[in-house]
């Protein structure tokens, strides 16, 4: 029996070099480190990492695959099942998904299984081997013709699913760039924008059209896709609309949503700026309010653009605290600080508008509440205030509802969520489906597209009982 | 790529455009706007719909050259492109009949006003045009208006024609003679709204107002247009651009106006140095 060997760590750019820049901070696996990590699974007969995973990816097969060193045929072995690999080697939470089933993660560390997708997908777009892009679509030519709204991972893998099932798929976007949160949330050093390019060409690869700058429900309406003869409309418009803390003061100058901070940054590039036109201003005293990945990346994206001070303002405990795990390390590698049981209830500005200050309270937990997790609440007369110049609110997201409410019928819930059929992604209006975050509200780019993928059967199977019906 | 139809002069520093932007042209109502980004490099800004054409495929915008983006984009000739066009935007203003309404129109705001003016007139309102500018050269749309218009009163701040003063002072006059529209429509710089929504409280007539807020996306996603309307916060890009301007918080959005102005002033110098720059090496 050969020796135990331990996980493989990722490489990665060091702190304080980091911080100075926006490349990408995880390195990723050199071939040979890619193989042994790869040996290190022991190929379990029952799979239990296939099913952590929502698009059923054939792991061990891949990682088989890596570890005999044949890494383009380890890529389009996920590929069968996942577009985006790329993608999702980077942002998907693998230590919730695959790897906590991983048998190894019983005993010791899971296989890397997320790294090694990661390298796969690397491999594959960078070496020459890798450039003959060889999809397979269905010979079964025209099956009809789908919309797909939304660029984000679920419409890109809806798209990609019914254009190889043989169906004329165009994507409509409303921005004028492809990926969604991908593009304009995610930023440069978590997921270079380079990826998200070669993916959504991967995507174009395969037959479909892209149609930018296409607000649907404004630019065409979704009555008129049908009339143009679309035979079906899948919705996976994201979950964009920013929360607000509704405390007073937070329209001062100096107060960003981290959607606009961060779509000033990724996707108009404002840190480039004035190299790029946009501007992005950031103080010396950054606070962040929040602690999901959303937070995390606000936080050091401000470090990056130059912040002196970065905080992370949050109301439970460091348990409770949303974020990956590796962002939260990462983030505090890099020097951001963490603020726990706190909660601000208003944020302080000077004569000319601007903020000075934000006056918090501290919390502690409770009973336990409906998400199960201990409820916050603030200790009496414990008000302090903290000196800050810049406040970034990344208190949640709701489903986006500038087109969902102008479709007449649809059902929608209690948080603008549309309500499909969880085996079909089929709405209420029939021929509309819809997943991803529009559904869920925010959640995850893998569960995204798990529901695209799901959404393009049911879609499959909806034209062909129609074609059926009408003979 | 939208290819530039037609390009016109109107005043110093005021430019038309009309553009191929055939599926926003046939959406377009007035109250719409659009955002446009010239190039690769190019901010998001965003401009009304100041007229379209349906048949055609075109819309027309008006634009002041005031920093980098506005400036860069009336360098641009007939027959040339702008990257990326995206609209129509916002919630298009409800145009009924009434008897009476008092269109009050600062600077380029006489554009996006003329839209509204045209709908409430065809549907047989009585349309009063108030129109003000700096001076003579810089007021705009003039045919435009007197064909909308029922009557159409011109103030200059220098006096050099018609009313010497504010539009809101012409406003003003016209309320306290008596006349009490259904409705007042300001459309112009945050000031001059501001003021305009003064003295129509002063007489207890409704007002509606287009809030200039900074934009990113136009579609609700960011949050940077958010405006304080009675109190709540509201995304301006979304909920308007129009809002009952009687509970508009002015002071907050003019505040919120000047947030990237540091950032706005180096763009604008480095690309006059860098224009004049060109010029150089061109002799
Ligand atoms: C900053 C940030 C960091 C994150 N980090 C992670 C992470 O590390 N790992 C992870 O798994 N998840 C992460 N997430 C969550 C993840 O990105 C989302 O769950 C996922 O992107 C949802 O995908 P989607 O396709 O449903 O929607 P989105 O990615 O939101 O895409 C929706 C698209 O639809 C477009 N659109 C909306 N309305 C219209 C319309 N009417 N017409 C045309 N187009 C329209 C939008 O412009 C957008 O491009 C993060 C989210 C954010 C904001
Ligand atoms: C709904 C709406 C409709 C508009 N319609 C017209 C129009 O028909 N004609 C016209 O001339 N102008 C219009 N504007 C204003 C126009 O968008 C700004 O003049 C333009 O963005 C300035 O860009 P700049 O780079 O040339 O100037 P900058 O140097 O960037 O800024 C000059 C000033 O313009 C404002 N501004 C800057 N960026 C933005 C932005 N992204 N969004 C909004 N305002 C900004 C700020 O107050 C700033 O101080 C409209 C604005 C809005 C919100
Ligand atoms: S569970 Fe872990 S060890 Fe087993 S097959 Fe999957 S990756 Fe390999
Ligand atoms: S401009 Fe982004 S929400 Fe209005």
């Amino acid at each position: 029996m050969p020796a135990r060997v331990d996980r493989h760590l990722m490489p990665k750019q060091d702190p304080q070099e980091r911080i100075r820049n926006f490349d990408e901070v995880a390195l990723g696996y050199s071939p040979d480190t890619a193989v042994e990590e790869a040996k290190r699974c022991i190929g379990c007969p029952k799979r239990p990492c296939v099913a952590g995973c929502p698009v059923e990816v054939d792991i061990p097969s891949f990682v088989k695959l890596i570890a005999e060193g044949r890494f383009v045929e380890a890529a389009r072995k996920v590929k069968e099942k996942n577009s985006l690999p790329a993608i999702c080697g980077r942002v998907c939470p693998q230590e919730t998904q695959c790897e906590q089933r991983c048998t190894l993660g019983k005993k010791g560390k899971p296989v890397a299984i997320g790294a090694l997708e990661r390298f796969a997908a690397d491999y594959e777009r960078t070496s020459s081997e890798g450039a003959k892009n060889d999809p397979k679509v269905a010979a079964r030519v025209s099956a009809g013709r789908v919309a797909v709204v939304g660029s984000g991972p679920a419409g890109l893998t809806c798209a990609a699913d019914l254009a190889r099932m043989g169906y004329k798929v165009v994507l409509f976007e409303s921005l004028h760039s492809t990926g969604g949160v991908l593009r304009y949330g995610i930023p440069e050093f978590r997921l270079p924008k380079a990826i998200v390019d070669e993916e959504v060409n991967y995507v174009k690869s395969l037959g479909v059209e892209i149609r930018a700058n296409t607000l649907v429900g404004k630019t065409v309406t979704l009555d008129e896709l049908f009339r143009d003869g679309f035979d079906a409309v899948f919705l996976g418009t994201g979950a964009g609309l920013p929360h607000f803390l509704g405390i007073p003061g937070e329209n001062l100058n100096g107060v960003y949503s981290a959607n606009e901070f961060l779509t000033r940054s990724n996707l108009m590039k404002a840190y480039l700026f004035p190299e790029y036109d946009t501007p992005i201003w950031v103080g010396k005293r950054v606070a962040v309010v929040g602690a999901g990945n959303v937070a995390m990346d606000a936080a050091r994206t401000a470090l990056r653009l130059g912040a002196e001070k970065v905080t992370i303002v949050y109301r439970r405990s460091r348990a409770e605290m949303p974020a990956r795990l590796e962002e939260i390390e990462n983030a505090e590698e890099e020097g951001v600080e963490l603020m726990l049981l706190t909660n601000p209830i208003r944020v302080l500005g000077d004569e000319r508008g601007w903020v000075r200050g934000m006056e918090c309270i501290r919390m502690e937990l409770g009973e336990p509440d409906e998400s199960g997790r201990r409820r916050p609440v603030p200790v009496q007369g414990s008000e302090f205030v903290i000196d800050i110049d810049t406040m970034i609110s990344a208190v949640g997201t709701d489903p986006n509802p500038l087109l969902v409410r102008s479709v007449p019928g649809l059902k929608i819930g209690r948080h603008g969520n549309v309500i499909v059929n969880e085996e079909t992604g089929e709405t209420s209006v029939p021929g509309v489906f819809a997943g991803g975050d529009i559904v869920t509200g925010s959640a995850t780019v893998i569960a995204a597209m798990g529901a695209g993928k799901i959404a393009a059967r049911g879609i499959d199977e909806y034209i062909r009982a129609k074609r059926e019906r009408s003979g | 790529m939208h290819r530039i139809i037609k390009k016109e002069e109107l005043a110093p520093r005021i430019k038309l455009f009309v553009v191929e932007a055939p599926e926003i042209a046939s959406h377009a109502r007035p109250g719409h706007f659009f955002v446009l980004r010239l190039h690769d490099r190019g901010e998001r800004i965003p401009l009304t719909i100041a007229d379209s054409d349906p048949g055609a495929g075109t819309i027309t915008m008006v634009f002041q050259e005031v920093g980098k983006s506005t400036y860069e984009l009336g360098t641009l000739e007939e027959g040339e492109s702008i990257l990326d066009l995206v609209g129509p935007l916002g919630t298009p203003r409800e145009i009924r009949r009434l008897d009476t309404v008092v269109c009050v129109a600062g600077g380029v705001g006489v554009a996006p006003i003329y839209p509204e003016a045209k709908a409430f007139h065809e549907l047989g309102t009585r349309v009063i045009s108030l129109v003000g500018a700096q001076t003579k050269d810089m007021l705009i749309f003039k045919d435009r208006m007197e064909a909308v218009s029922d009557e159409v009163h011109y103030a200059t701040d220098d006096g050099s024609f018609g009313y010497h003063g504010f539009v809101t002072g012409l406003l003003h006059d016209l309320l306290a003679g008596g006349l009490r529209p259904d409705e007042v429509v300001a459309i112009g710089p945050l000031p001059m709204m501001r003021a305009a929504c003064k003295v129509t409280a002063e007489f207890g007539v409704k007002t509606v107002v287009s809030l200039n807020a900074i934009m990113v996306d136009g579609t609700g996603m960011c949050g940077s247009c958010r405006v304080t309307v009675d109190g709540k916060t509201m995304f301006s890009c979304v909920e308007g651009p129009a809002f009952d301007g009687h509970k508009v918080d002015f002071g907050e959005l003019m505040a919120r106006q000047t947030r990237f102005l540091t950032e706005e002033k180096l763009a604008m110098e480095r690309y006059k140095a860098h224009v004049e720059g060109c010029k150089c090496r061109r002799e």
